[in-house]
């Protein structure tokens, strides 16, 4: 990983703890005292067994949720405590997700889809048709511009999901078991697209419980009962 | 996110649940509708009557059976009619040089002419004064009836326009004998017409001396005394020597005196309870139809966690998200809103046109979609706040 060490880090998470309240005197801690580093196009996978805090983890990153304590900065700036509006405009510009699920809204075409995260950027609407087009092209999906996701296979499905992820041109692209509801050559099909991404100058995170589909990527953080293992 | 990028996606969301947003609109389409009906036959009503009480002369005191009260109860229905002719010749002497004293009986007869007949007209026993008080009888041709006529009882009659078709055809009906229910009249004149009120046809009417009818028919009361006051400043003591005489030969409670003003307010504080407990009625259900958006605005909004998460996600605010179900709330209140006045507004057209007077009033126009409105607010806020509360997280997961 050495030709990283010069990069400037684009992710740094500094003894973050999360605890969640489960009731009034329970509570659970899903993160202890993590320390991570992710620098600029990096391609990164976290892997861990269901409940070792991997999903906590990447909700903090996605900025979807605020860490109990500690430090996260991303681009060298403070995020841990922002306001819901500035962490949904971070997520808007900086960030774009890739889920297990897909997604994608139904009765609605792929293009429209795609084009989603752009109405929440204020662009116009013609300009954002066109960006979704483009981003629909990057993934090989020029004929299926008006599809419905019914019309469309798992595979074709979260390929939809991946330009929709990448229409506002984000830092990072969050992927959270992208594969899991695919058959293997589907999976196949998704993981080398992000390899394609990230060799273009994307940052990618990957989160997935499977060794296999983590050693696509170039580093692993293993994680286990809330911890980094070392 | 701008406002009109908020109202295509809740159109769009609304588009895509057809019939469920038509039925939903469809509890505020009858709301404003029956509102706006209600408040538009009742002003017809209202309008109907004055313009009745306004068609009469100037400076007028009526005398009717019973009390009337505007919160009370009405004239008719249970009160007991004792008023009699005699009490009408008392006034005419006791009010002379004030005042005329006037009377008048009506009855539904049928009228001939050779082998044509006119139906159901109403014949009005009158004296000859009453052009003067009701001042919306107007001679168009020969004279209406005169002094000498009124106090022998003569056969004549002034026919209405309606009256004179249905006889005479296009032929000329002065000096002609028609009968009435086997009396025969002699036609002196025709008056202008007045049209329908209520779906009855006023000019299918004929005007007969009051003594003439009272021998035919055997009419021994009348129903309204009306006293024609000279002077205006008179009317105050005019009013007040009408009831002291009345008083000696039967009790206050069986009669009412009153002034063409203070009739004109007892009729407008009647159609105004009228109007609010009808628009009251009519309001409670476009509550009825607020509870079926916000019903249905929950619904929706449990039914989309899943999407509300991902756009969040993907960069919506909770303002953005709390916008987008309000402006459906309100779409669906606001066009449930106007097509309720376009029927409503349609609706009392046609009544106006073939049944009876309504008047469509701005106000209860204004008053009904902008109450929708609110409706559409106050029932969509909660569903919105809800829906902008979610956290993305959850409902991301959310099954």
């Amino acid at each position: 990983m050495t030709e990283y060490v010069n990069m400037p880090s684009l992710i740094k998470l500094s003894n973050v703890n999360k605890i969640f309240q489960l009731d009034e005197e329970l509570t659970f801690q899903a993160l202890k005292n993590i320390n991570l580093e992710i620098k600029k196009g990096e391609f990164v996978a976290i892997i861990g067994p269901s409940g070792s805090g991997k999903s906590t983890l990447m909700n903090i990153l996605g900025l979807l949720d605020h860490p109990t304590s500690g430090s996260y900065h991303l681009e060298g700036s403070d995020v841990a405590h922002l306001k819901d509006d500035h962490r949904a405009q971070l997520r808007n510009q900086k960030i774009g997700f890739v889920f297990q699920s897909f997604n994608l809204l139904a009765r609605t075409k792929a293009c429209e889809n795609v084009a989603l995260p752009l109405i929440y950027s204020g662009v116009a609407k013609e300009v954002r048709e066109k960006q979704a087009k483009k981003s629909l092209d990057s993934v090989g999906l020029s004929d299926k511009y008006d599809s419905k996701p019914s019309q469309l296979s798992g595979g074709q499905q979260q390929r939809v999901a991946i330009a929709r992820a990448l229409v506002t041109n984000p830092e990072i692209i969050f992927a959270d078991e992208p594969t899991g509801n695919l058959d293997s050559k589907s999976g196949v099909e998704i993981l080398s697209i992000l390899k394609r991404l990230n060799s273009e100058g994307k940052t990618i995170i990957l989160i997935t419980h499977d060794k296999n589909i983590a050693g696509n990527a170039q580093r692993i953080i293993r994680i286990k009962d809330g911890e980094i293992e070392k | 996110m701008n406002i009109f990028e908020t109202i295509t996606l809740s159109l769009t969301a609304i588009m895509r649940n057809r019939l469920r947003s038509f039925l939903t609109t469809l509890g505020v389409v009858i709301g404003v509708f029956s509102v706006i009906l209600l408040v538009a036959l009742v002003s017809g009503l209202q309008s109907f009557i004055t313009d009745q009480i306004s068609s009469f002369g100037s400076n007028l005191v009526f005398v009717i059976p019973g009390q009337v009260t505007g919160a009370g109860r009405g004239p008719g229905g249970s009160t007991v009619n004792r008023l009699q002719f005699q009490d009408v010749n008392n006034l005419k002497r006791e009010l002379k040089g004030k005042a005329d004293v006037s009377t008048v009986t009506q009855k539904a007869a049928s009228a001939k002419y050779n082998s044509k007949i006119s139906k159901n007209m109403t014949i009005s026993g009158v004296e000859d004064i009453y052009p003067k008080i009701v001042t919306a009888v107007q001679t168009a041709q020969g004279r209406f009836i005169n002094k000498a006529e009124s106090n022998s009882g003569k056969r004549v009659a002034v026919l209405g326009p309606t009256a004179v078709k249905n006889l005479f055809g296009d032929s000329n009906p002065l000096n002609k004998t028609i009968t009435i229910n086997n009396t025969k009249y002699q036609v002196i004149g025709v008056i202008k017409p007045r049209g329908a009120a209520f779906g009855v046809d006023q000019d299918n009417s004929a005007f007969v001396p009051l003594e003439a009818q009272r021998k035919q028919f055997g009419i021994d009361q009348p129903n309204a005394i009306y006293i024609s006051v000279y002077k205006t400043e008179d009317i105050n003591s005019v009013q007040a020597e009408t009831k002291t005489l009345l008083e000696k030969r039967v009790s206050a409670d069986d009669f009412t005196v009153q002034t063409q003003e203070q009739a004109l307010s007892t009729i407008s504080q009647i159609t105004g309870v009228l109007t609010l407990a009808l628009g009251g009625i009519a309001a409670i259900s476009l509550i009825v139809g607020g509870i079926g958006v916000m019903n249905i605005m929950l619904v929706s909004v449990t039914e989309r966690t899943r999407e509300i998460g991902l756009r969040k996600a993907l960069g919506a605010r909770s303002k953005d998200i709390r916008n987008q179900f309000l402006i459906e709330a309100l779409t669906l209140s606001g066009v449930g809103g106007i097509i309720g006045i376009i029927f409503g507004v349609g609706i009392a057209l046609l009544v106006d046109q073939f049944v009876f007077t309504t008047t469509i009033t701005w106000w209860s126009i204004a008053l009904s979609f902008g109450f929708s409105m609110l409706v559409g607010v106050i029932f969509g806020v909660t569903p919105a706040i809800r829906a902008s509360r979610l956290d993305p997280i959850q409902a991301l997961r959310y099954e």
